[in-house]
């Protein structure tokens, strides 16, 4: 590491602070976590009971189940539509416009879309449930799935898809027979990414979904507002290191920079 | 005969182009239009009309919802929210350019490591990043103590339920977006520019001022937008770090969707942030097309 940073000069500072500012909340949470007393803010010793006793939390169990389910039936959606779009987009229809349309779910405020959603469920007086959920999270992770595919249907030289076109090949057989295998590493990062913005999301799950089926982030919301408690720790622990090795994993089917 | 084998050949042939461009683009963009813009329609039509007893809406035409808006309670509170959402974007910028640039002054495979370190606390859970900081900065909290312990303090300092908790709050959030987009604009400043401002006599300060700074603008505007939309309509940091006591935009809209039950009111709210966000979009295309022009110009 020390040679790493040889050429930075002062740079170090502000690039060793933001990583600190970044982890170091998380690193109090995770060593909290494994505090033997329930006191939340008293160090008295390593233990993992924690851990043992949000097994036999059937409000936790629950809401686990419920954001699994959720996470992947939007994470299916999203894979179909993102890439379909994706394709289409880089493929047969090169248009400014449709591309930020497609990308819009992405980037606008959750808040908007998720009140928007609650209306248009309202409206049609479709019971609020996980399929609720499901619908409206496969909403914003298709919109990721396409830039990701996206980019790499950029990277990926055209002329195979169309040399099958030339030799008679149909656009569907095509996608299947070319496509497909060539932008494999982006779909799975698109489906990992997906899988971990749903397992995560919350503000569009707290307006779509009906009082009985909450999701994992839902119990979380509910439990943090009464304060610290180290079992909040240890399950926060837990979603934390799940969410990073998804995205790790994700990332090696995909550089960062092509995320931006 | 061989005109008319052609024609149809070349009929057919639209024809499947038609239906491949429809298979591929049709099912996205009726999903996007379904849940998303139909939805937005809704919104902005329901801003004319008159809240219905029991939650929901009655289709009395109205401006009222409006006129209320425009009351000092509630500009004060887009204003509050205005301030609090820049003064996050703002330190996001501060500390996030240095960041950037420091970042690619690395090789460049440790690059793409630190911009994985970077961005990993950003895909994980929000809820619990927040309410990360509450076990760090809590009366009895791990600051807390730390700065009873070396003696600066006696009594401990409440940190939390303040403005400033919730600034820092959205900066923690959201500061990685800042340092992507200014890292991916400052990458692509060729650096053949700034050495041949340094041969014309440049110092490294003025080459910075006069190259690195006007060419990484647009993305310093990318990560302020990206910044400043999420801090404007978030209701989670307000209310864990800020205890209810900082109401910003988003945790009004909420309560006007699921407690107040008033939608055509928090229509309104909402309509007006996403006008606000549409016009910094548009800004931002601006001084974007006029940096690129001015670059190939």
């Amino acid at each position: 590491m020390k040679k790493v940073g040889s050429k930075l000069g002062w740079l170090k500072l502000p690039l060793y602070g933001a990583l600190l500012f970044l982890y170091l909340p998380i690193a109090v949470l995770i060593f909290m976590s494994f505090n033997e007393s329930d006191a939340p803010f008293t160090w008295t010793g390593f233990s993992t009971r924690w851990y043992g006793e949000l097994i036999s939390s059937p409000e936790i169990l629950t809401g686990f189940r419920n954001t699994l389910i959720v996470a992947i039936a939007a994470t299916i959606i999203a894979v179909v539509l993102g890439t379909l779009l994706a394709v289409g987009l880089a493929r047969y229809q090169r248009s400014a416009a449709l591309e930020a349309i497609a990308l819009t779910p992405a980037i606008f405020p959750d808040l908007a879309l998720a009140i928007g959603l609650l209306t248009l469920f309202t409206n049609l007086n479709y019971a609020l449930g996980l399929d609720s959920v499901i619908i409206s999270h496969a909403l914003f992770c298709a919109a990721f799935v396409t830039a990701i595919v996206r980019g790499r249907l950029h990277q990926i030289d055209s002329s195979l898809e169309q040399a099958a076109a030339d030799l008679g090949d149909t656009a569907v057989g095509a996608f299947f027979r070319i496509t497909l295998p060539s932008i494999k590493p982006a779909l799975i990062a698109g489906a990992l990414l997906s899988f971990t913005l749903s397992l995560d999301e919350f503000v569009i799950a707290f307006f779509t979904n009906g009082p009985s089926t909450p999701t994992l982030p839902i119990v979380i919301y509910s439990m943090v507002r009464f304060g610290v408690s180290p079992e909040i720790n240890a399950l926060a622990t837990l979603v934390l290191l799940t969410s990073a090795l998804i995205i790790i994993i994700a990332q090696r089917n995909l550089k960062v920079k092509d995320q931006i | 005969m061989a005109q008319a084998l052609v024609k149809t050949e070349r009929d057919a042939n639209q024809r499947r182009a038609l239906i491949s461009r429809s298979i591929f683009l049709i099912p996205g963009l009726a999903y996007i239009t379904i849940f998303m813009l139909v939805p937005l329609g809704f919104i902005f039509f329901y801003t004319f009309l008159t809240r219905g007893t029991y939650g929901g809406v009655e289709y009395i035409f109205t401006l009222e919802n409006y006129t209320r808006a425009l009351d000092s309670l509630y500009v004060g509170i887009l204003m509050e929210s205005i301030m609090i959402a820049a003064a996050a974007t703002l330190l996001a910028f501060l500390i996030g350019f240095p960041t950037a640039y420091a970042i690619t002054k690395l090789p460049s495979n440790w690059q793409n490591v630190f911009l994985l370190l970077i961005v990993l606390p950003f895909w994980t859970n929000f809820l619990i990043r927040t309410y990360a900081w509450i076990v760090l900065l809590n009366t009895q909290g791990f600051l807390n103590k730390g700065l009873i312990n070396t003696g600066l303090i006696n009594q401990p300092l409440e940190f939390l339920y303040k403005p400033g908790a919730v600034i820092l709050g959205l900066l923690y959030a959201f500061l990685p977006l800042m340092i992507l987009p200014i890292y991916s604009a400052l990458v692509r400043i060729d650096p053949a520019m700034k050495e041949a401002a340094i041969n014309l006599g440049a110092s490294p300060s003025q080459a910075f001022r006069q190259i690195t700074l006007p060419l990484a603008l647009p993305g310093v505007l990318v990560g302020a937008i990206f910044v400043f939309v999420p801090s404007i309509g978030n209701f989670i940091v307000p209310e864990l770090l800020g205890g209810g006591k900082t109401v910003m935009v988003g945790n009004l809209i909420r309560d006007q969707f699921l407690k107040a039950r008033d939608w055509p009111f928090g229509s309104v709210l909402a309509i007006s942030m996403v006008v606000m966000l549409l016009i910094l979009f548009f800004l931002q295309a601006r001084v974007n097309k006029a940096v690129l022009g001015e670059k190939s110009g």
